[in-house]
C-alpha cells in the first residue's frame, strides 16, 4: 500500500494575532519583507510573490481592505513611499554616478544596491556608506565603468562625512614650542577625508554641478518617482583614467576640493594613521625619487598650507 | 495644557518648523516667533553648517526637538549611541521636552526611514510604552508621542486607534502631541468619525499639538505637509483646544514651502482659535483654570 502524506498547509505569511512582542515582531517583518521588495517598472508592488504566490494573498494576511482599497494597494501606498524616499535621497546624494550611468541605469544600480544594503542606520545621511563597496561587488550594475563609478562613490560619500563630521580646535605654533620633535604627532581634523583616485573625479563633480545649476531653472519641484525626473539633457564627458590624490575639506561650513602631491597625501595619510611627523615625513619621501633637499621646499609650502586651512588639530 | 509636566510645565504659544530654506531669512532678518520645531535627526551629526545653524539660532529663540527615528512600537531595544547622541542634542538646544512618532519603522537593524502604523494590541500597546519610558529615563526629559496617519488597518488590532494611543501614554505616564491632521487623514481613510478620536483621548496628557496640509487622491488621503490646512482641521483644531486648553502649537510645512513670512502667517491663524478657546473658558467659569482639563 502506498503510504498517502498529509500535506501540510502552507506556513502563514504573518501572524493571525498580536499577543506578545515577539508576535509584533513578526507582523512587522512581513510588513517589511513585502514593501521593501522593489517595485515594477510602473512603480506597483509585483503581482507575484517570489514562490509565485500572489502577493494580494500575502498582503490579506496583514492589511484590512476597505470600501475604496484592497489589502494590497493599502500596502503598496507604503511601498511606494518606502522606494521613492530611498530613491529620492541617494539620487540627491550621487549627481556623479547619475550623470556617468544616465538616469536609468543610475536606478537599476541604486535599486540593487538597497536590497542587498538596506539602511541600517536611522539617519538617511549614512545611506549612501555602502555603496561604493556594493560597487565593487557587484561590477556588472557599472560596466565599462566600474572603476570610475567606484572613485565616483568614495568621493561622493567623502563629500557628506566632510559635510557634517566634526571639527576640532586648531592646532597653532604656540602648541609647538612644548613638543619634541622627535615624539612629535600632530592631528588631522576629523572632517578631513584624502582620497587617492584612478580618475579625477573632484573636477568631473565641479562639471557636472556647473550643468545642473545652468539646467535648475528648468527643473520642477515634484516629488522623485522612478519616472519623474527629467533626463539629463547635456552630458558632461566621462574622464579619462588619470592617477588623482585629493583632500576634501571644508571651510566656514563649505566644502572644497584640494589636488595633493602623492608624496602630500603620503605624508597625510601617515599622520592620519598615528605616525610621528618624523615618520609621516619618512613615508612622503619614499617612492619618490626626489632627494630630501629636493622636497624641503614643498613640504614647507604644503604645511604652511595645511595650518592655514587649519587641517591640524589639538586632541 | 499650557503648562504641565509633559511639556516641562511652559507655555510656549505659536511655533513653525526651522527649514533649510528660510535659514537666511531667520538668520538676517531675525523675525518674531514665539520658537521653533527642529528636526532632531538633522542635528544628530558632530559639526558643520547643521550645528553651526542650530547654535545661532538657539541664540536668539526658543526650540522644541522633534524626531522621526526612535521607532518606539519597533522590536528590540533602543539603539543606544542614537539616544547619546540625542541627549547631547537636548543639552545643546534645552528642549523643555521631546517628541517623536507613535509607529514602528524598523525591524532586524533594517530602516525604513518611514512612520509605519502599529497594530492596535495589548501586547504592542505594552512593548511600546516599555520603549518609550526606557528612552525617557535615558533622556531624562518629558516625552511626547504623536500619532501618525496611517493607509492601512491591520486583522490583529483589538481596538480603535485613540484607545491604542491612551493605553500606550497610560502605561508609559507620557505626554501626547496631538496631530490634528493626522487624525483627519486617517478618519478619511479608515471611516471614523474625527471628533470621537478628539473627545476620547486623555486630554490632560497633551503638550503640544501639529496642524499641517495634506493631499486628497481618488481614494485616500496622505499627509504630504505640502500645503496650508484645510478648513475641516482647523475647526477640529479649535475643538481640540476647547477640550485640552491652549496648547503649545506647531504648524508644519515640509513640502513645497513658501516663504518664511506665508508660512508663519498660516501658523498664527490658530491664535485665533486660541483667543476663543480662552474666551469660552472666561465665559463657562472663573473658577476653572485656563487650560485645567475637563473631569
Amino acid at each position: 500500500m502506498k503510504q498517502r502524506t498529509k500535506k501540510r498547509p502552507a506556513k502563514r505569511f504573518a501572524p493571525k494575532q498580536v499577543n506578545s512582542a515577539r508576535a509584533l515582531a513578526e507582523l512587522q517583518r512581513a510588513m517589511w519583507t513585502l514593501i521593501s521588495r522593489p517595485l515594477t517598472a510602473a512603480n506597483r508592488m509585483p503581482r507575484r510573490w517570489k514562490d509565485g504566490r500572489p502577493t494580494a494573498e500575502l498582503a490579506a494576511q496583514i492589511a484590512k481592505p476597505n470600501d475604496r482599497l484592497t489589502s494590497f494597494e493599502r500596502l503598496e501606498i507604503y511601498s511606494r513611499m518606502y522606494w521613492f524616499r530611498v530613491l529620492d535621497s541617494l539620487y540627491e546624494d550621487c549627481p556623479g554616478l547619475r550623470a556617468v550611468l544616465g538616469q536609468p541605469r543610475f536606478m537599476k544600480l541604486i535599486e540593487a544596491y538597497l536590497v542587498k544594503y538596506p539602511s541600517r542606520s536611522f539617519t538617511l545621511r549614512n545611506l549612501p556608506s555602502r555603496l561604493a563597496r556594493f560597487i565593487r561587488e557587484e561590477p556588472s550594475w557599472t560596466q565599462p565603468y566600474t572603476a570610475l563609478c567606484y572613485d565616483l562613490a568614495c568621493f561622493e560619500w567623502a563629500r557628506i562625512e566632510v559635510f557634517d563630521s566634526a571639527a576640532l580646535p586648531v592646532f597653532t605654533l604656540n602648541d609647538l614650542l612644548t613638543a619634541d620633535p622627535a615624539k612629535l604627532k600632530l592631528n588631522l581634523q576629523p572632517y578631513l577625508q584624502l582620497l587617492q583616485l584612478d580618475y579625477p573625479v573632484d573636477e568631473f563633480i565641479l562639471a557636472v554641478k556647473q550643468r545642473d545649476e545652468l539646467s535648475r531653472s528648468d527643473s520642477s519641484n515634484t516629488a522623485l518617482t522612478k519616472t519623474a525626473r527629467k533626463p539629463i539633457s547635456r552630458k558632461v564627458a566621462r574622464p579619462n583614467p588619470e592617477p588623482t590624490h585629493v583632500a576634501v575639506h571644508r571651510m566656514d561650513s563649505t566644502i572644497y576640493f584640494k589636488r595633493l602631491d602623492p608624496a602630500a597625501h603620503r605624508i597625510l595619510r601617515a599622520i592620519q594613521r598615528g605616525k610621528t611627523l618624523a615618520q609621516a615625513l619618512a613615508a612622503g619621501l619614499s617612492g619618490t625619487k626626489k632627494s630630501g633637499e629636493d622636497l624641503a621646499g614643498k613640504i614647507q609650502d604644503w604645511f604652511r598650507t595645511w595650518m592655514e586651512l587649519g587641517w591640524f588639530c589639538q586632541r | 495644557m499650557p503648562a504641565n509636566r509633559f511639556n516641562g510645565f511652559t507655555d510656549y504659544g505659536v511655533g513653525i518648523g526651522l527649514r533649510i530654506p528660510h535659514y537666511d531669512h531667520i538668520l538676517t532678518k531675525k523675525p518674531t516667533v514665539d520658537w521653533f520645531e527642529v528636526i532632531s535627526e538633522n542635528y544628530l551629526v558632530d559639526g558643520g553648517r547643521p550645528l553651526a545653524v542650530l547654535d545661532k539660532i538657539l541664540e536668539q529663540y526658543r526650540v522644541v526637538q522633534h524626531g522621526v527615528s526612535l521607532y518606539f512600537g519597533s522590536p528590540g531595544k533602543p539603539d543606544r549611541s542614537q539616544l547619546r547622541r540625542l541627549k547631547n542634542l537636548v543639552k545643546r538646544t534645552n528642549t523643555p521636552w521631546l517628541s517623536d512618532h507613535l509607529c514602528w519603522g524598523s525591524v532586524d537593524g533594517s530602516y525604513s526611514h518611514d512612520l509605519l502604523p502599529m497594530p492596535y494590541t495589548f501586547a504592542a500597546a505594552k512593548h511600546t510604552a516599555d520603549k518609550i519610558k526606557y528612552v525617557r529615563d535615558f533622556l531624562e526629559i518629558p516625552l511626547c508621542v504623536e500619532n501618525v496617519s496611517s493607509y492601512t488597518a491591520y486583522h490583529v488590532s483589538e481596538m480603535s486607534e485613540w484607545e491604542f494611543l491612551s493605553e500606550v501614554v497610560e502605561r508609559a505616564d507620557c505626554g501626547i502631541l496631538l496631530d490634528v491632521n493626522n487624525i483627519y487623514v486617517s478618519s478619511k481613510n479608515h471611516s471614523f468619525n474625527p471628533y470621537d478620536y478628539l473627545n476620547q483621548i486623555p486630554h490632560q496628557r497633551v503638550a503640544q499639538m501639529h496642524i499641517a496640509g495634506h493631499t486628497k487622491f481618488e481614494k485616500y488621503l496622505l499627509d504630504t505637509h505640502d500645503h496650508a490646512p484645510i478648513d475641516p482641521v482647523w475647526k477640529m483644531y479649535a475643538h481640540a483646544t476647547k477640550l485640552c486648553g491652549v496648547t503649545a502649537t506647531l504648524l508644519e510645512w515640509d513640502d513645497k514651502i513658501p516663504s518664511f513670512d506665508e508660512v508663519h502667517d498660516e501658523a498664527l491663524k490658530s491664535k485665533q482659535y486660541i483667543a476663543e478657546a480662552r474666551a469660552a473658558q472666561v465665559t463657562e467659569g472663573r473658577a476653572r483654570p485656563l487650560g485645567a482639563p475637563r473631569v
